[in-house]
């Protein structure tokens, strides 16, 4: 789960993370009012949505006078904002974080990951702050600084502080970036985040170690746990059909093509839209239906694949374990009478019950093609996606 | 015999009074499966499915000499009954359990860490669907009509992409030793490798069919470890192949979010490193079929 950047930096604040002066802002007058509030000269003028590389893409404006900040809102507010992270589609700010400038002398880098590989938390810093870290790793490996934290005994001081000599930093600002180290550590670990990324974190003129940007992501399995970052989720930053989805308890991933699918288990479900594109279609969605399947959440799924108003078929791929095909038969036959499903259904069931799930389905005298094999069944959904396409052209 | 499990195995299951451990551990006691008692904190003492019911892991070992657990244990408490299995000398242990925190996965590996090699558990999943070795045992949640006994190894991050392969196979008549779910978590017990390690050392398996997806290091690992140390033949599949990088694709750990972690990056390194990739989830059976009738041919 992503959070906004004054989310993030409100969190690191609390663990003694030092940043520039700041408020929030939903409207023109809030942010012009900010200036008087915040103090100084000028203002750097951001809009707060889920994406990285917002100052390419025009997210970020620097203000010299609090007309120019009302204007800069003005500008901002309401619009979808559009990086090379957000797809075509953009994303809608609806509010902006007003900051103060600094005086910057240094820029760097500063991230907290779950390393896979180590199976720990890793901390990568590097000297060359504001290129994103691809950037570095691709330009500039060598400045790439990477320490392993034990869990069992988490960060100690002495590997702060080797990753402040290491970046080439002053003596005398060496304490404050230990202290900044060890907060987002603390913050991370604390709040069960994934990810956390400073870029820019700045030395200023005056030797102050301050977060200019700030980036984190939350385990979503831990949330049970984390009530307060649970209150963080902003869903005007999700993709509608996700919300919906995740609404109901369903894993659903958007994608952009018109099949929409409704498939158990992640791994099988990975697959069938890797089979769909080799039988020449493109997937609509990612849906993992999760095991003990009832009819009622076979007919929520199929009610989540049609907020995309682009599915033109429905491919149903059910490998039952803990699932039983004959429940599964009667949701799709549900869904077809009660949600009302004005496309295609491809059917292919297998595993536990599947004889009583297929007669089902036969028996039910609704217009549902079947399939025995997964190859068969993508192929049919392609098949019939393309004949729909085709009765539309003509 | 079979990779670690056979009819033998001394099983107790963790969470075992629960809906859904009481649902699993019937169908295994079904299949034949030597379960020997459970574990619910407060319920010791008790039979449940005619079986005892411990307090503890250790007191459950202690009386039943039990060498391996099966956990169907909430999330938030999950992470300390594998620690707790592995403190009191379980030798192998499968965590079905979906939706664990990663934190708590990186403090039980650490926590595994304080064993020597002889007494360490070896952990499968957690997120797995579970490990069966057809006409001996199984621990886990799969549909068991699908396994025939056989010479391929099977390990498989996805539980129904395993299914899928046992079903394809099954219908041309090729048998498994052993199926094992490595699961769909970021932080996991066993890797692919480690897995590849027990069916090179099981003489009772021929060849392998490794199904991995995006996301993490663990497919490469093993593939750059099966062609310098395998003498068996190993098949890939790798799932994933059109999901958007920085998206999960449903399980916690498929997510494409550095280099190498792309289905068409881990399919290249397959191929370099000699093994057979299964080109469409369809084509397991006809894989295999190819991979062991070469065998036989040389």
């Amino acid at each position: 789960m992503d959070i906004h950047e004054y989310q993030a930096k409100e969190l690191l604040a609390r663990h003694g993370v030092s940043l520039p002066r700041g408020g929030l802002a939903y409207s023109p007058e809030q942010a012009a009012y900010r200036t008087s509030e915040i103090g100084g000269e000028r203002w750097a003028v951001k809009a707060q949505i889920h994406s990285g590389a917002r100052g390419k893409a025009g997210g970020v404006k620097l203000c010299g006078s609090d007309k120019e900040v009302k204007a800069a809102a003005e500008e901002m507010l309401g619009k979808r904002l559009v990086t090379h992270q957000t797809g075509p589609e953009g994303k809608l700010v609806n509010r902006l974080y007003i900051e103060e400038t600094v005086d910057i002398a240094q820029e760097l880098y500063l991230g907290f990951v779950l390393d896979r590989k180590a199976e720990r938390i890793m901390i990568i810093a590097s000297s060359s702050g504001g290129m994103e870290v691809e950037e570095i790793a691709d330009k500039e490996p060598e400045s790439l600084i990477k320490t392993v934290v034990d869990p069992g005994h988490g960060l100690q001081d002495f590997q702060a502080r080797e990753i402040a000599y290491n970046l080439g930093l002053e003596y005398k600002v060496v304490g404050r970036m230990v202290d900044t180290i060890l907060g987002c550590y603390r913050a991370f670990r604390d709040h069960d985040a994934s990810m956390l990324e400073i870029n820019p974190l700045v030395v200023t003129g005056s030797g102050n170690v301050m977060a200019l940007d700030a980036k984190m992501s939350f385990d979503e399995n831990a949330l049970f746990r984390r009530q307060e970052i649970s209150e963080l989720r902003d869903k005007s930053q999700e993709d509608p059909r996700e919300t919906f989805a995740s609404d109901r308890g369903l894993s659903y991933v958007g994608l952009t093509g018109e099949i929409g699918c409704i498939i158990n288990g992640a791994g099988l479900a990975m697959a069938t839209l890797d089979m769909i594109k080799i039988a020449g279609g493109e997937p609509a969605n990612f849906l993992d239906i999760g095991g003990g399947a009832s009819p009622e959440r076979v007919a929520k799924s199929f009610r989540a694949v049609l907020q995309d108003d682009n599915v033109k078929v429905i491919f149903v791929n059910i490998f039952a374990g803990i699932n039983r095909c004959d429940w599964v038969a009667e949701g799709v036959i549900r869904a077809k009478r009660e949600v009302g499903v004005p496309v295609p259904i491809v059917v292919r069931l297998a595993g536990t019950n599947v004889e009583k799930g297929r007669q089902i389905l036969a028996d039910s005298g609704e217009d549902i093609i079947v399939a025995e094999t997964l190859k068969e069944g993508a192929e049919k959904a392609v098949a019939a996606w393309k004949e729909a396409t085709a009765s539309r052209a003509a | 015999m079979a990779v670690l499990l056979n009819k033998d195995t001394k099983v107790i299951v963790q969470g075992f009074t629960g809906k859904i451990g009481s649902f699993h551990a019937e169908d295994m006691i079904r299949y034949g499966t030597k379960v020997v008692g459970g574990v619910t904190p407060s319920k010791g003492g008790q039979m449940h499915l005619d079986l005892p019911v411990f307090n503890t892991v250790r007191g459950a070992v202690e009386e039943t000499g039990a060498e391996a657990s099966i956990v169907f244990v909430p999330p938030p408490f999950a992470a300390d009954s594998i620690m707790e299995a592995a403190d009191a000398g379980i030798k192998f242990c499968v965590c079905i359990t979906d939706g664990i925190p990663a934190q708590d996965m990186m403090r039980v590996k650490r926590y595994m860490r304080r064993y020597r090699a002889a007494d360490k558990m070896r952990l499968f999943g957690p997120n797995c669907a579970g490990m069966i070795s057809p006409d001996e045992g199984f621990m886990g949640i799969m549909p068991t009509n699908i396994y025939k006994k056989g010479r391929i190894g099977v390990v498989a991050r996805s539980g129904t992409l395993s299914y899928e392969a046992a079903a394809q196979m099954l219908a041309k008549g090729i048998g498994i030793s052993t199926s094992i779910g490595i699961g769909g978590d970021p932080i996991n017990g066993s890797s692919f490798k480690d897995c590849l390690e027990l069916f090179e050392a099981d003489p009772e398996t021929d060849a392998v069919v490794m199904i991995g997806e995006i996301g993490g290091p663990q497919e490469a690992e093993a593939a750059r470890w099966a062609q310098e140390h395998m003498s068996k033949p190993v098949c890939a599949y790798i799932a994933g192949a059109s999901a958007p990088k920085g998206k999960k694709m449903g399980h916690a750990g498929a997510i494409v979010s550095t280099e190498g972690e792309s289905a068409a990056e881990k399919i290249e390194i397959m191929k370099a490193c000699g093994l057979a990739v299964v080109p469409h989830p369809s084509a397991f059976g006809e894989v295999v079929e190819e991979m062991i009738g070469h065998r036989k041919a040389a």
